[in-house]
């Protein structure tokens, strides 16, 4: 990837709200450690961990802006893309732990908590790395800006 | 019988003096007249992806012409990678998303070559590089295959008009007049004229220029088999040495010495041959170098090491952003930073070029050479200088020029009279100033336009003008812009992922 600061953060919010949205939807019917949930709430909480990857996302975006201007080529290596997934989704889960989440009242077990912030990651690394071309003929010369 | 060429409808003392033309005056002068609104010149890869985008906003081929003096669009590049030592098998620089043939440059080569092979060697590849492997790039044959594929998609050669351009002028009332030189016994003038509101320039290379010393040796001595230009053919070199041992200079240090290296190096393992190397680099990189901690380049050797011929945010992140901010003298400064000859640091190469080290056979050194002169005994012997001053001589049996310097523009008949007669005007690089969208600043004649993209336009407000996605980025602003003039519909998201669905099922349009 060759992202800009603010096409950083445009594609982070775009994808999570597309792509991550309907990962979303579909997948919260089965991920396991659901007990006695009720579906309802089981979206409520999935959702809460949606937005919370696209508020602190922005944060992270920053620190990857800064990192990137040590490297000569200005460009975000394709693994780098998938292996953040490593702290933000620790952090993410410490901050549920530590039930300082807003939103939801009880952080979910760590098998749904994992289980579905890796398959949004990866759905949506996927989609950055190549379809997302098709649709958006500019985005990958504009630094991925989709305005 | 050859058939001497027609001399009616030639061009005219008035036309030649006269900067803009009206329609009178070609009539005067006999030569027809054809009327298509856009005609590109040069016929390369750059006039390709041009035309590739304006079929795909939806174009006929009946508003397109691409009047160019070779058959495929592939044609120069293939001459040019094969002689420096890039057949169709192995791979070439740029990546796996840089595809001519494909505007969204998805699937990628790679994707499509993993799919092929049924392996994910290649995916693997992509996803960990340039960290834990060299940059995937594909394979030549790769790239001409399926350009092939996507010209007859779009019925290039429905558009093309063989033969020579001559220039182009700005029309009274708005427009330009192309003048062609079609081939011998095609036509009954000398001269045809396409008569068009927009033009496109891509003629590639202004032309070639070769080291001051190498060619004063040549010229001099008429000697065009002991000293060779990388460039051109010179497969006797290494036919010659398969026959007995022998030494070679090379020099320069970019990407066609690469090859050249490797060439050399893998005929000995090969062979078994005794070649002696003799490396000259006239700027000797030692390490990491740049102007500071945020813009440092891996570099040692000699060599400084980037994997494309700039970094790689030129075509798209953060440099882009940057340098089409910039005019005059802090865009030549941006640029005088980032550039500089370079090549990609290639696990293959290193284990070659350490090997030779290490049984004395690559000797890499610093030096600038003041003179080429043949010895008693048939030999070539370079005086070199070195920083430190020191003079030293090296006899060799052949030498090789890697350095593949290019000519100022005024070398390109077109370039220079557009230069001379319409306007355009020099950017801080010395090569043509384009605007943003490519548009060539100044030459804008009534409601028409003239665009120029590539190696002639470097220097500009996007720096990577002479690769394959560079011509792409070019390709795009030039089709928004004609967009903007209503020539064509912009592409949106849905048009485009309907134009993708054709181009995956190779559906001609
Ligand atoms: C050895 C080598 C390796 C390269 N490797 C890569 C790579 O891996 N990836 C990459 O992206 N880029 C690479 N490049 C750069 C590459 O050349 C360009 O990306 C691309 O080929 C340039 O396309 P073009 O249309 O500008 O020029 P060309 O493809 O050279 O086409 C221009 C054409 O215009 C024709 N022409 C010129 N004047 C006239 C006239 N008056 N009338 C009619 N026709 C005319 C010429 O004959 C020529 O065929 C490489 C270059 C070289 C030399």
């Amino acid at each position: 990837m060759l992202p800009t600061l603010s096409g950083r953060i445009q594609t982070r919010l775009f994808l999570l709200a597309t792509v991550g949205l309907v990962v979303t939807a579909l997948i919260v019917p089965v991920l396991p450690g659901a007990g006695s949930a009720a579906l309802g709430d089981r979206y409520r909480t999935g959702l809460v961990v949606l937005a919370s990857v696209a508020v602190l996302g922005v944060c992270w975006e920053l620190l990857y802006h800064f990192l990137m201007q040590f490297r000569w080529e200005k460009d975000w290596p394709t693994l780098f893309g998938l292996l953040t997934l490593v702290p933000e989704g620790l952090l993410l889960w410490g901050l549920l732990e530590l039930d300082v989440v807003p939103g939801i009242t009880a952080g979910p077990p760590a098998a749904t908590f994992w289980i579905h912030f890796a398959v949004v990651w990866l759905a949506v690394w996927l989609v950055a790395n190549g379809p997302m071309r098709v649709p958006f003929v500019r985005w990958r010369f504009r630094g991925g800006r989709l305005v | 019988m050859r058939s001497s060429p027609p001399s009616r409808g030639d061009l005219t003392p008035e036309l030649l003096q006269t900067s803009q033309w009206t329609d009178e005056l070609l009539h005067g002068a006999g030569i027809p007249v054809h009327d298509i609104p856009f005609v590109t010149v040069g016929g390369g890869i750059g006039s390709f992806v041009t035309l590739d985008y304006l079929r795909v906003y939806g174009v006929p081929t009946g508003s397109l012409r691409v009047l160019s003096n070779i058959d495929t669009p592939w044609e120069t590049y293939e001459y040019l990678t094969r002689v420096s030592q890039i057949p169709r098998p192995e791979r070439i620089r740029s990546d796996s998303s840089s595809r001519p043939d494909n505007l969204w440059g998805f699937p990628s080569y790679a994707l499509e070559e993993a799919w092929r092979d049924k392996s994910l060697r290649h995916l693997r590849q992509v996803a960990t590089e340039p960290i834990f492997d060299d940059y995937w790039t594909p394979r030549a044959g790769t790239v001409f295959q399926n350009l092939e594929r996507e010209a007859k998609r779009i019925s290039y050669w429905d558009m093309l008009v063989k033969g020579q351009v001559r220039m182009v002028r700005r029309r009274v009332g708005g427009g330009y007049f192309t003048v062609l030189t079609p081939p011998e016994g095609l036509s009954a003038t000398r001269r045809v004229a396409f008569r068009s509101r927009y033009v496109h320039l891509a003629i590639g290379y202004p032309g070639l220029r070769f080291l001051p010393d190498l060619q004063d040796f040549r010229e001099r001595y008429q000697d065009y088999h002991h000293v060779v230009n990388a460039y051109e053919r010179h497969e006797h070199v290494y036919e010659t040495l398969k026959t007995r041992p022998g030494v070679v200079v090379v020099r320069g240090g970019g990407i066609v010495a690469s090859r050249v290296l490797q060439r050399l190096m893998d005929d000995r393992e090969k062979y078994g041959l005794q070649t002696q190397i003799l490396h000259i680099f006239r700027t000797f990189v030692t390490g990491s170098h740049g102007p500071g901690v945020f813009m440092r380049r891996r570099g040692g050797d000699g060599w400084a090491y980037q994997g494309f011929n700039y970094p790689k945010s030129v075509w798209g992140g953060q440099l882009k952003a940057q340098m089409r901010k910039l005019d005059g003298e802090d865009r030549a400064k941006l640029y005088k930073n980032m550039g500089g000859t370079n090549t990609p640091r290639r696990r293959r190469w290193q284990q070659q070029m350490a090997k030779g080290r290490r049984e004395n056979w690559y000797h890499a050194f610093q030096g600038v050479v003041d003179k080429v002169e043949p010895s008693p005994d048939n030999r070539l012997v370079s005086h070199v200088r070195s920083d430190d001053g020191q003079l030293r001589q090296y006899a060799s049996d052949f030498i090789i020029d890697c350095t593949g310097l290019e000519a100022d523009i005024t070398e390109h008949r077109v370039l220079a009279d557009l230069l001379q007669h319409s306007g355009a005007g020099r950017n801080p690089l010395g090569r043509l100033e384009v605007e943003r969208h490519f548009e060539v600043k100044g030459t804008a004649s009534g409601d028409g336009a003239l665009y120029a993209s590539g190696a002639a336009t470097l220097g500009g407000y996007f720096p990577g003008v002479d690769t394959f996605l560079g011509l792409q980025i070019a390709a795009q602003e030039i089709a928004d812009d004609l967009a903007r003039r209503g020539f064509c519909k912009k592409l949106g998201p849905l048009r485009s992922t309907s134009q993708w669905l054709k181009w995956a099922r190779n559906k001609a349009i």
